[in-house]
């Protein structure tokens, strides 16, 4: 049987580098601070919808939220091996929580019609809160199998898929249409395909072309142009979705961030204790001594 | 968007006839916030033959528990719970319903945010209930969800003003446990479970479990490593640390990722919380997402090859030096003592 899989992917801040002056007075981050990079649990999503595809056949489409920035994601999504890749992009996106989040993609995914499975990373690094994908499953009303490590089986309708609970694991069967979350573990995403990567890196969204065009007229011309060779990346705005404003970005997020405070961490000054073996012989004596040990 | 109810809802997990920890912490916490909130402390408990769990949850304090049985409700699964409990909250409006942030808890609390459009903070390292003035307007007994913030040395308040229902998770052993002086039996309300076809999507075929074997979270030494470590190599070392002393072996999150240790093993915001008596903490620079997890620690002995890391903040003792040499220095000299 084809399988039809949606991903969705999110570019991140890499949050290996992260300095004090990327934090905004409200505890927002400055995110144009940082050098974006592809979400790694949302990379090995990607990779499994492909290996899916690849023994079954069907389609695979990426999708991301996110600001221009993120054209440079979904191409990498093109080298890696997806079908069609999409950015749903408006400023009235800006700071969504997962739950403006969840319903902006939910409409984007219903949008793009029937599908079989809906892929996602486990978390994304940037706030770590594994929320978005349940909460897409549920406006779709679909089921969803989160913490998966392992597909092992598709076929008549149904997958068998191995996730991870607290203290072991379970094997669960499904009907489609289904979400999956998964884990770093299930799978190492293939590296970029050299020809894939020649053919496709002038791929570009709407609001690339947008700075090349001087005109609506030349902008609509490029897209076409883009379009005819296989190069436009599909560019959808709120509008686009029918999106009401008061339920994305920020108007249409519950969680506020009330206040942040900088943690003075209890520098009450510590004992400097000198690297040898005679200053960490007396500590240890003196440790030894409050019956620390044994 | 104040749904004038006062109700704190706890989702009750259990595994084999017995209340996770981390629920029997969140009833400790829950007591605290319904009592401040001047309203019941009410569990949610799902499942088959759950007296047991019942008495449990009673004796940590819930007033009452609604409580939902049925051969089919015995394990976990999303579709089943999600959709009683979203019925629950639809129809009753608690104020605020508090979960585990365990792979059951943050499988199910989105769904439920997802489908009231409630407002939901992951991983909170403290609860609070108090008065907030949000864009020039008054709210009074607001959930107060406190969490390490994104990058820096930074703690933020989360608040859902406009929500009707706040919703928060909290990891294992974030919450002191602390059962009633004098536990009186609540009040069970039983619900009635209707199977209905979409339950069935997704089957258990197969369900393998152990019990945590970990004894991290009791432990009285614990010697945790960091990036800083920087090899597998160096990171045995630690865990010989570890044995000659007693210690139990754990890791930052870098750590985790750098695949020098298990993600059980992890201390912090996402990972365990601790509270031994001494911490040895080697190569962790000290982001406030993994001190989050080891403050509460007795004494702290911080190693760290750059002086000016925030572990050296917050520890007791601090040796600036690489952390292979000063481990060796500490493992034979300690060697030499016992003799």
């Amino acid at each position: 049987m084809a399988c039809n899989s949606i991903v969705m992917v999110k570019q991140v801040p890499d949050t290996s580098n992260i300095s004090g002056e990327v934090m905004r007075p409200d505890g927002t981050v400055n995110r144009a601070k940082l050098p974006a990079v592809f979400n790694p649990d949302d990379k090995v999503a990607l990779e499994l919808a492909l290996e899916l595809r690849d023994r079954f056949g069907g389609k695979v489409t990426a999708i991301t939220m996110g600001p221009a920035k993120a054209g440079e994601l979904l191409r990498e999504c093109l080298y890696m091996g997806a079908d069609e890749v999409y950015l749903i992009t408006d400023r009235n996106f800006g700071g969504a929580d997962t739950l403006a989040t969840s319903y902006t993609l939910s409409k984007a995914i219903e949008k793009l019609g029937s599908y079989d499975l809906i892929f996602a990373g486990r978390q994304a690094i940037d706030g770590d809160t594994a929320q978005v994908g349940p909460q897409t499953a549920e406006k779709l009303h679909i089921p969803q199998i989160t913490y998966a490590e392992k597909i092992i089986d598709l076929k008549a309708g149904k997958i068998l898929v191995k996730r991870r609970i607290d203290g072991g694991y379970e094997i669960l069967e499904s009907s489609l249409p289904l979400l999956i979350t998964v884990l770093k573990e299930a799978a190492t995403p293939r590296p970029f395909k050299a020809r894939r990567l020649m053919s496709l890196k002038k791929a570009r969204t709407r609001l690339e072309l947008e700075k090349e065009a001087s005109s609506p007229e030349e902008l609509e011309k490029l897209i076409a142009d883009y379009a005819s060779k296989g190069l436009y990346i599909p560019t959808w705005s709120r509008e686009d979705l029918g999106i009401e404003l008061e339920r994305c970005g920020i108007e249409g997020s519950p969680t506020k961030v009330h206040k942040v405070e900088s943690v003075v961490l209890s520098s009450e000054g510590h004992e400097q204790i000198p690297p040898t073996a005679e200053g960490i012989g007396n500590l240890l004596d003196s440790l030894i001594g409050e019956h620390f040990f044994g | 968007m104040d749904n004038g109810s006062r109700e704190v809802w706890v989702f009750i997990e259990h595994h084999s006839g017995r209340p996770a920890d981390v629920s029997l912490e969140l009833l400790t916490k829950g007591r605290k916030l319904a009592e401040k909130l001047r309203g019941p402390l009410k569990g949610i408990l799902i499942g088959h033959e759950v007296d047991a769990v019942a008495k449990e949850a009673f004796r940590f304090g819930a007033d009452e528990l609604l409580v939902v049985e049925h051969p089919d409700l015995r394990d976990y699964r999303t579709l089943p719970y999600s959709r009683i409990l979203c019925e629950l909250v639809e129809e009753r409006q608690p104020r605020v319903i508090l979960y585990g942030a365990t792979f059951i808890g943050r499988d199910l609390a989105p769904r439920i945010a997802s489908n009231s459009a409630s407002g939901l903070t992951a991983d909170c390292t403290d609860l609070q209930i108090g008065d907030v003035t949000w864009k020039k307007q008054q709210y009074q007994d607001l959930l107060l969800q406190i969490r390490p913030a994104f990058g820096g040395n930074i703690v933020a308040t989360i608040i859902t003003p406009d929500a009707k229902v706040q919703m928060a998770t909290v990891r294992e052993g974030v919450m002191e446990m602390v059962p009633l002086e004098a536990p009186c039996d609540g009040k069970i309300t039983k619900i009635l479970y209707e199977p209905k076809a979409a339950d069935q999507l997704v089957r258990i075929v197969e369900r393998h479990r152990e019990e945590k074997r970990s004894n991290l979270k009791g432990a009285s030494i614990v010697v945790a490593g960091g990036y800083g470590v920087g090899s597998k190599k160096t990171f045995d070392m630690l865990r010989e640390l570890a044995a000659v002393i007693g210690a139990e072996i754990a890791g930052s999150r870098a750590a985790v990722d750098a695949g020098f240790i298990s993600r059980e093993q992890q201390v912090g915001q996402t990972g365990l919380t601790v509270r031994p008596k001494l911490y040895i903490a080697c190569g962790i620079s000290g982001a406030i997402q993994h001190v989050a997890g080891m403050q509460d620690a007795n004494r702290i002995i911080a190693i760290n090859s750059d002086p000016d890391a925030p572990i050296f903040d917050v520890c007791h003792y601090g040796i600036v030096g690489d952390v292979a040499s000063v481990i060796s220095i500490f493992t034979e000299t300690y060697k030499k003592k016992l003799k």
